[in-house]
């Protein structure tokens, strides 16, 4: 159906009842006990977790299918973001324009940034691209401090021209990007019992976004198009032996995938409009191959997965400070309860990334193909006796991370 | 590997018309859906607490170059929850001029906090403050050690509807530019620094002198050589070059090796935390202090100055003048009440940093019981042009239209002789209230309005 295989219109069909219902899938844990902490069903999360899995799945055409791995598409996402506030700044608050003028800004980048980089592979094609991003960050954060207002981050003021619809709204307040009137802010709060769930407006637009992305994907990764990217992949000089010119192909594969870049930069900023430099740092670059590496490079899922992890991580283990330690483990006689929260100390609150590194280690030491492999081992310890022939094959079809 | 299973592309059905119907009412659907979730809750300001407890959010630099300052903060944030809920020794609970705070919490709710990480970064610090607002369900978030930061989060908390009581920023542009109805700062800014600043450099190194600025790159830094240029050109300093360096650089040697080589005969460092640490450090390694430029001694004069950096930067910010917001060995009452029970908590004496952000705690508390209701406007109206006395800074004003307070400026200077670890700076001069109060219509503050308070939901 939608022109998928069964498979993959399960797969999309278990996303899709995923992402309409993660609001309540993320809130598992009544408000007032003590799991409560690990709760990640609040729109600012879940917006992230759309908004990155985007950036991976995009990251992914280019890394998973091509194997060329870059090291720059942060400064994709940055272009984007800074190109979202701008049309909230000059044109109008809704975040159409924004969320198209991102894609079309980051696309454009990307063909600059592309056409030199791709001249190169392996190493050399991550150096450049790192180069470039590094380059367009050190851009931001000073010398073109008129466009981006460097550190400090472009926001919104009130004397932002705003042509479509005035600079402020009624109350002499900031206007809030909308969505043909209806407000990204806007949420619908329902309680059942002990158990609080947010449907956030913003969200939902995302999720939109998210679904549009994600499919278009596994289009790609299913047409012929993405067979001669993982043809490239698989032996680049072969293609050339056999006469094909296979620049057009990555080029293309590059833009896509930076396009994906600038429409999440786009949703960023049409959830909360502000732009800054960091956006554009080689964490930000990092962070995304983790993700797709972490998920599974070259499945469709995998990067999805990654990017959920590493937000939740981000977000949700940085907040359990000694205070919350504490209270877990009152029940504890004194000294066993400081020696257990000594011993945990260096693993939550700002320690995160100690935890995030630990795991990824075990991840990539254990489970080339990421979490994607996880699931299959699983899958196959059910299906073993059934169908061998058909596990072997599953088997095959992880493309572990190289 | 990849193997390539030729089935799956024979499968595979191409655009149907049914096909494209199909996905266009799901696209349809899918698009309807959020209007149905434009309802708004019931209650008539976000985050409303409940009968037995408020939460408040403290969202501080937990790493990056401001990251001791944070550190600091947090300390005088777990303090003033302590005396606000009835513990420890009241702190300056018992100095403060407003009588209303009983130690039995805010309004009968008892007070508790979740903490979040800036990382000295706009965009981390509103991810932060919007998990504390959209989860934790804070109804205050207080601050920051960057104002870049503070004017992000500001923003943010504006559009939530929740306080914001800004931590340590000293950009103009907090109150000024980017001043917004719920935000309100209770720390000094450049402007008065430069006020305080000026006549005490005059005194000391005459009104002859060459300097070179050296500025961190964002709201603050510009901010700060924008009021140093003004008063030290007012009383006939030239300004030789200024340059901007990146925040958190680590390496400033690059920039201060031209210094010497420009004919300037005073460097002001226009940095802090982390940054200011590095750059007098090298500055003084690099033999600035001993040189002789135009027949003069070279001077350097860090603006802004703190215990914290004072500590870190140790010989070398010996003799050399800055401003500061508080200092522990101030002798009035709240300070001293404050430095016991911080001391006696922590084990040393509290930062500026810590400070002010316990005030602005205990000044948002205080505001709410006044007000007797947790909505920001109400809270707002309390603090606005609320008079004040006995937290630390003698009589102070949180003036009403651009929500600055307005207190005396402390000038400090490195001290030649401490006596311990932590006393590094000596008070210069207590510039008084009047001195440094600026008309609300002064040029560097324009550009930007209030706005209304927004209770948010």
């Amino acid at each position: 159906m939608l022109g998928l295989t069964g498979k993959d219109f399960t797969l999309f069909l278990i996303v899709v009842v995923m992402v309409v219902f993660a609001p309540i899938i993320l809130n598992p844990f009544p408000v007032d006990s003590a799991m409560a902490q690990f709760n990640a069903g609040y729109p600012d999360l879940m917006q992230r977790f759309l908004i990155f899995g985007i950036f991976a799945v995009g990251f992914n055409i280019l890394f998973g299918l091509t194997g060329y791995l870059s090291f720059g598409h942060a400064a994709f996402l940055g272009a984007g973001s800074y190109a979202g506030v701008w049309m909230f700044k000059l044109l109008s608050m809704n975040v159409l324009p924004a969320i198209l003028v991102a894609m079309v800004v980051a696309g454009l980048f990307s063909v600059v940034i592309g056409y030199v980089s791709l001249r190169r592979s392996g190493i050399y094609f991550s150096i450049l691209t790192l180069a470039f991003a590094q380059m367009s960050y050190a851009l931001a954060y000073s010398v073109l401090t008129p466009i981006t207002n460097g550190e400090t981050g472009l926001q919104l003021s009130l004397n932002d021209p705003r042509v479509l619809d005035g600079a402020a709204s009624a109350d002499g307040s900031l206007p809030v990007p909308t969505f043909f009137g209806l407000e990204m802010r806007d949420s619908w709060d329902v309680t059942l019992g002990g158990w609080a769930f947010t449907f956030n407006a913003g969200y939902y637009l995302c999720a939109i976004f998210m679904l549009v992305a994600f499919y278009v994907a596994i289009r790609i990764f299913r047409s012929p198009f993405g067979m001669m990217l993982r043809a490239i992949k698989s032996n680049q000089q072969r293609m050339n032996y056999t006469g094909l010119n296979t620049r057009p192909y990555t080029l293309a594969a590059f833009v896509i995938s930076g396009m994906f870049a600038g429409l999440a930069g786009g949703l960023m900023v049409s959830m909360d409009p502000l732009a800054g430099a960091e956006r554009m740092q080689w964490t930000r670059s990092g962070e995304v191959v983790l993700m797709t590496i972490l998920g599974g490079a070259g499945t469709l899922i995998g990067p999805v997965l990654g990017a959920g992890f590493i937000k939740y991580f981000e977000n949700i283990f940085s907040k359990i400070n000694d205070n919350v330690l504490h209270g877990w483990f009152a029940f504890l006689p004194d000294g066993l309860e400081n020696a257990i929260v000594w011993i945990l100390h260096p693993f939550v609150g700002k320690g995160w990334h100690l935890t995030l590194g630990l795991l990824f280690m075990l991840v990539v030491i254990f489970l080339p193909g990421g979490l994607v492999e996880a699931g299959q081992r699983i899958g196959r310890l059910f299906s073993r006796k059934k169908k061998p022939a058909d596990a072997a094959q599953k088997s095959t079809q992880s493309t572990p991370a190289e | 590997m990849v193997v390539i299973q030729r089935e799956e592309y024979m499968k595979k059905s191409n655009l149907t018309r049914r096909g494209v119907l199909r996905s266009g009412a799901a696209l349809g659907a899918g698009l309807a859906m959020p209007t149905i979730f434009t309802a708004s809750s019931v209650s008539a300001f976000t985050n409303a607490p409940g009968d037995s407890s408020v939460t408040l959010g403290f969202n501080v630099p937990q790493t990056g170059a401001y990251a001791d300052e944070g550190a600091d903060e947090l300390r005088a944030y777990e303090l003033a929850v302590e005396h606000l809920n009835g513990g420890g020794d009241g702190g300056m609970m018992g100095t403060f001029s407003s009588k209303v705070l009983q130690g039995n919490g805010i309004l009968g709710r008892k007070v508790e906090y979740v903490t979040g990480d800036t990382q000295t970064n706009s965009d981390a610090a509103r991810a932060s403050a919007r998990s504390m607002i959209e989860k934790d369900g804070a109804i205050m978030i207080t601050g920051g050690s960057s104002s870049g930061v503070a004017i992000a989060v500001q923003g943010l908390c504006q559009d939530a509807g929740v306080i914001f009581m800004a931590g340590l920023t000293h950009s103009n542009d907090t109150t000024g530019k980017d001043r917004r109805a719920n935000g309100f700062r209770h720390f000094f800014n450049t402007e008065m620094s430069g006020r305080a600043l000026a006549p005490i450099l005059k005194a000391n190194y005459g009104t002859d002198r060459k300097a070179y600025h050296l500025t961190a790159d964002y709201t603050w830094g510009w901010s700060q050589e924008k009021s140093m240029r003004t008063y030290t050109e007012d009383m006939g300093w030239e300004t030789v070059n200024s340059v901007l360096t990146p925040v958190g650089a680590g390496d400033f040697s690059s920039y201060i090796t031209p210094v010497l080589q420009s004919g300037a005969d005073v460097l002001i460092l226009n940095h802090y935390g982390g940054d200011m640490v590095n750059s007098l450090t090298q500055a003084v390694q690099f033999g600035l202090r001993a040189a002789q430029v135009n027949g003069k001694q070279f001077e350097i004069v860090v603006p802004l100055f703190s215990r914290l950096m004072a500590r870190g930067a140790g010989e070398n910010i010996k003799g050399i003048f800055g401003s500061t917001n508080w200092h522990w060995s101030l002798q009035d009452e709240g300070s001293k009440a404050f430095v016991k029970s911080f001391g006696t908590k922590y084990g040393f004496p509290p930062s500026q940093a810590a400070h002010t952000c316990y005030v602005q705690t205990l000044l948002y508390a205080d505001a709410v019981e006044r007000a007797q209701s947790f909505n920001p406007c109400d809270v707002g109206a309390a603090l606005e042009g609320f008079e004040f006395d006995g937290l630390g800074n003698g009589p102070t004003l949180y003036r009403a239209e651009d929500h600055q307070c307005f207190k005396d400026v402390l000038v400090v200077k490195g001290k030649e002789n401490p006596t311990s670890e932590f006393d590094l700076l000596e008070i210069v001069e207590v510039t008084p209230r009047e001195t440094v109060t600026y008309p609300i219509d002064h040029p560097d503050f324009q550009g930007g309005s209030l706005g209304s308070c927004n209770p948010g939901a």
